[in-house]
């Protein structure tokens, strides 16, 4: 069997799923709950649900909306957007979500990757990093929410993730979101090399020849978006995922 | 009806989750004061976190000392931390486990392996046993650190392979523990609560 991951990344933004390009242009996909149900029932391996206009709007963690679809999820389920403080964190793991998915507040609150750990084990807890660039101009830590890369030594802030307390690493190559051009298999041997963390990788998925290539290089878990919720060069959507994967 | 023992640090709410669907009635309680005992025979115990903060848990809480007094009234299901607790010792932490089930908890070697060990695993079973049958392959979500290592092997019921062949699941009489998460693992976590309901 595989003993990697396939994840499906769903993006929330307000009310509903989107789906993005580049971080850019957010298209409506539907309604999550719906979407989680139609997940739950092809016993994916596992969720990751991100809440991208919490950060924005200034809000703590999307309660109401983990609050609905927890009870739906048979599978792990894991839950980013707005959580800022080991409050938010444990909110989010009372409601029945076992792993946290933090980005902003990792670099901005230097205890709270700590705290977490400290709470719900080096396992509960999943660091998102957004990353521009290519192996050859160079890799940046891209912030979503300014939409500008930082001066973020990257290889230093990596390495450093294990022993504050992290449990796993989602990176997701910002110019390859929603391209359907592969994976950056640099970029995953770039991580690989700085961590002996679980490593997810995110962005530009196509089918499961990139799955592969991205496991190749080091990765434990490949997380996509836009494959499983469209369909065709009309990008209608159509909630799907690879079946017979023995 | 199944107790889910709430002991501050745990997934309680997903057992429930999975237990309302399986139509198996089912109570949080965060305090063995409230256990009546014709209501119920079984408590599942489960467990996110560390070791050390899990056993102070189990203290203030009161469920540590009424798992360890009342054990041969309940059939009694540790998941992951929950089964670790169960133990004597581990090396992640200094506190003493409930010691029901003698051996401590190692953790994995990074040299050797990914660690944490995060996603779906192999479970083999390798004797009789009230949850999981011997004739079937089994899927399990995980996601942990450590291990357990029971002084009495005959404790063992199921094994993974993760580099070592660790113990994953364990009975002793009435007492059992999951090293991976039921409540996590769909049909497969379904049946096994099922038969837990039935044990």
């Amino acid at each position: 069997m595989n003993t990697w991951r396939i994840i499906p990344l769903l993006l929330m933004d307000q009310e509903g799923l989107v789906k993005t390009k580049k971080f850019k242009d957010p298209v409506y996909i539907g309604d999550p709950l719906n979407t989680v149900r139609i997940f739950n029932n092809k016993f994916v391996d596992e969720i990751i649900i991100l809440d991208i206009s919490r950060s924005k709007q200034k809000q703590g963690p999307n309660i109401d909306l983990v609050a609905r679809i927890s009870p739906e999820c048979f599978m792990p389920l894991a839950y980013g957007g707005g959580i800022n403080s080991i409050d938010d964190a444990k909110r989010i793991f009372g409601l029945g979500v076992e792993k946290i998915v933090i980005n902003n507040a990792s670099r901005n609150n230097s205890k709270l990757i700590n705290q977490v750990a400290n709470y719900g084990g080096q396992q509960s807890l999943c660091i998102s990093i957004d990353i521009s660039g290519t192996l050859e101009s160079g890799y940046y830590v891209f912030d979503y929410l300014t939409g500008k890369c930082l001066n973020i030594p990257l290889n230093n802030f990596v390495s450093s993730l294990e022993s504050q307390g992290a449990g796993e690493i989602l990176v997701t190559a910002v110019d390859k979101e929603g391209t359907f051009s592969g994976y950056d298999l640099d970029l995953v041997a770039y991580i690989r090399e700085n961590s002996s963390l679980p490593i997810i990788v995110n962005g530009g998925a196509k089918n499961t020849d990139d799955f592969l290539a991205a496991i190749a290089k080091g990765a434990d878990a490949v997380a996509a978006g836009s494959m499983f919720v469209f369909h065709g060069s009309r990008k209608s959507v159509l909630i799907n995922y690879p079946s017979n994967r023995e | 009806m199944i107790i889910i023992a709430d002991i501050g640090v745990g997934n309680t709410r997903s057992v429930k989750y999975m237990l309302d669907y399986l139509d198996i009635e089912s109570e949080i309680l965060n305090s063995s004061n409230n256990v009546s005992y014709r209501d119920s025979r079984h408590i599942i115990l489960p467990g996110v976190g560390s070791f050390d903060s899990g056993v102070q848990c189990l203290d203030r809480s009161g469920w540590g000392s009424f798992l360890q007094n009342n054990q041969s009234d309940f059939n009694i299901l540790g998941i992951c931390l929950g089964m670790e607790l169960l133990m004597g010792k581990s090396e992640e932490g200094l506190e003493n486990g409930l010691g029901m089930i003698a051996g401590m908890c190692v953790k994995f070697d990074q040299d050797k392996v990914r660690v944490p060990n995060i996603g779906w695993r192999n479970v083999e079973i390798t004797r009789k046993n009230n949850l999981l049958s011997e004739d079937k392959e089994y899927k399990f979500y995980f996601s942990h650190s450590y291990y357990i290592e029971p002084v009495d092997d005959s404790v063992i019921v199921g094994k993974t392979d993760y580099e070592i062949s660790f113990p994953s699941i364990i009975q002793k009489g009435n007492i059992y523990g999951c090293q991976f998460h039921p409540e996590r693992s769909h049909k497969f976590g379904m049946e096994l609560l099922k038969n837990f309901a039935k044990s």
